[in-house]
Parts: C-alpha cells; sequence; structure tokens
C-alpha cells in the first residue's frame, strides 16, 4: 500500500466484515515526540485470544479467519519498517482495536495519503454503519461523526451526493485548519 | 463540524429529489474491496464511479465487496442492472469507468472488452 489512509480502508473492512456498526479512527501526529498513531476501534464481533496471534501471520489464515486476511500483516509491516509497531486487543462479542505506531520523520513511513477519500469511499458504501474520526496534530483536534450528521438529515440518506460532497468538502476544510499556519 | 446549516439545507433539496425519484429497482455498482482490491486502486475506481454518477445525476446504489478470488484482474467492478445479469469488470481505469457507466448503466449494453465474468442471478 503506498499510503496509510488505504490500509485504514483495508482495516476497517475487517470490522465491517466483523458486523460492527460503529467505527473509530484516531489519528494523532505527535511532531515533538516524532510519533505518528493510527487506531481503529470496532464494536463487532472481536477475535478470540487463541486467534489473535494468528491473525496477523500471512501463513496461517485459514478459512475460519479469511475475514482477516493479508491486511494486518502489511499494516504491521508498515509500522516495524519505520520503527514502530502494532498492537491488537480483542474481547469477542465486543470489538477489537488496533492501534498502530509509526516514527513520524522516518523515510520509511509512508505518507498519510488520501484519508478524506479513504473517510468518504468507506461512507458510500457502508451508509448504514457508523464511524467517527478524530484528528489530531500537534495538540489541535477536530471530530467528525455521522451520528452527528445522520441526526440533522433524519430520513435522508447519508450517501446522497450532495451529502457526499458536502462531507467531503468539510473534511478538507477541517483537515486544512488542522493543519494551517504550519503548511 | 462546521456548517451544519449548509447540511440542513442540503437535506430539504434532496428530500425534493427524492420525491420524483422512482419507486422501480435502481441499478447497483459493487466495487471489490478486499485487500487485493484496496491496493490494486479500488479506492481510485470508486472515485471515478461516484464523479461520474454525480455529474450525470443517476439514481445508482454503489456498494462493496470483499475479495472474490479474482484478485490477480483487481481493481473489480461489478454492474447489476434491473432484471439483468450481474457483470464484472476488470483490470480497470478511471478512463474504463466512464466508458461503462455511460455504455452499460446509460445505454444497457455491456462493455464486452472489459467484462471478465457474468453471474445469472435470475433478474433478482
Amino acid at each position: 500500500m503506498r499510503e496509510l489512509s488505504l490500509h485504514i480502508l483495508d482495516i476497517v473492512q475487517n470490522s465491517i466484515a466483523a458486523d460492527a456498526d460503529l467505527i473509530k479512527l484516531i489519528i494523532r501526529e505527535d511532531i515533538a515526540k516524532n510519533l505518528l498513531i493510527i487506531v481503529i476501534e470496532d464494536n463487532g464481533k472481536g477475535i478470540e485470544s487463541e486467534d489473535i496471534s494468528r491473525v496477523v501471520d500471512p501463513f496461517v489464515t485459514s478459512r475460519k479467519t479469511r475475514e482477516v486476511g493479508l491486511g494486518l500483516s502489511l499494516f504491521r509491516e508498515a509500522s516495524r519498517r519505520s520503527k514502530g509497531d502494532m498492537k491488537i486487543e480483542s474481547e469477542p462479542g465486543k470489538g477489537t482495536r488496533i492501534t498502530a505506531y509509526f516514527e513520524y520523520n522516518n523515510i520509511d513511513r509512508v505518507p498519510l495519503g488520501d484519508i478524506v477519500g479513504t473517510i468518504v469511499a468507506l461512507i458510500t458504501t457502508n451508509p448504514e454503519i457508523d464511524f467517527i474520526y478524530r484528528h489530531v496534530y500537534e495538540g489541535r483536534e477536530f471530530v467528525f461523526s455521522t451520528e452527528e450528521i445522520k441526526a440533522e438529515l433524519g430520513d435522508v440518506s447519508i450517501n446522497e451526493y450532495p451529502v457526499l460532497n458536502w462531507i467531503e468538502k468539510n473534511l478538507n476544510e477541517e483537515l486544512r485548519d488542522l493543519y494551517g499556519g504550519d503548511l | 463540524m462546521k456548517s451544519l446549516e449548509e447540511l440542513r439545507e442540503l437535506r430539504s433539496k434532496v428530500q425534493k429529489d427524492l420525491e420524483m425519484r422512482s419507486n422501480s429497482e435502481r441499478p447497483k455498482i459493487i466495487i471489490g474491496m478486499g485487500t487485493c482490491g484496496i491496493a490494486a486502486g479500488a479506492r481510485k475506481i470508486l472515485k471515478a464511479v461516484m464523479k461520474e454518477i454525480d455529474k450525470r445525476g443517476l439514481d445508482v446504489i454503489v456498494t462493496q465487496t470483499g475479495c472474490i478470488g479474482m484478485c490477480e484482474k483487481e481493481p473489480l467492478l461489478d454492474v447489476k442492472m434491473p432484471g439483468k445479469d450481474r457483470v464484472t469488470y476488470g483490470n480497470l481505469t478511471p478512463a474504463d469507468v466512464k466508458m461503462i457507466i455511460v455504455e452499460h448503466v446509460i445505454n444497457g449494453n455491456v462493455v464486452e472488452d472489459l467484462a471478465i465474468a457474468r453471474f445469472d442471478e435470475g433478474g433478482n
């Protein structure tokens, strides 16, 4: 994957396959500590503890754990390549949390890329799932929540094109403000 | 979250459009979003699909599926027209997406050069 946002799109697919209806994404950029942290948390069916070590190994993936596949091992590789690591916490019936750490300025760290494209793609194809996206940059932050948008929309679906276009525009503005002054 | 008023205005506009929409079955476009598909460019294809549908004001459902085992032909996209077979297209570029939407979704002709599989779903 050439962008971390593509890994995010991919890892969220596991949450969707695990029947989650609320998926949280946190991106934390802490330049002072030279750290980038990505957290993907869901309320899906979770992973049995004996399977947690298996899901990152591409060679033991069986039919039973097929919904996990290669994505997690690729994500872990991306973090380890940039002197970081990936952690999986899960409780059957409650959900799963994936945390990936990256050395911020590491030359082998792939860029974050089109994170807005990832969020919009997820909402377009999964209007029934709620997403919360929180982005922290140098102590500033913003939170985007589909629950909040759905409350405004009432009976209008969140994946109608005018709404998707609004979300895209809004997220781009939020990100620009978040990075504002530093770019 | 900013400009929620804008969203309220959008809501009433979309509601009016929805009233005009017919109740007949809508065409469906399904994007392959497995790890393989995403690595091969599925997000770019989805973006192209949305741009084209939005530009032409089409009433189409866009949805996703996981890996369907044709990874070497990723990125993949399926078109399911009401009452017709589901057709899978592969090795796609954003330019192909435009052709598929014009030829297949609007004109109803399968783009044979790009089609790699066809499933009989009994018109469902």
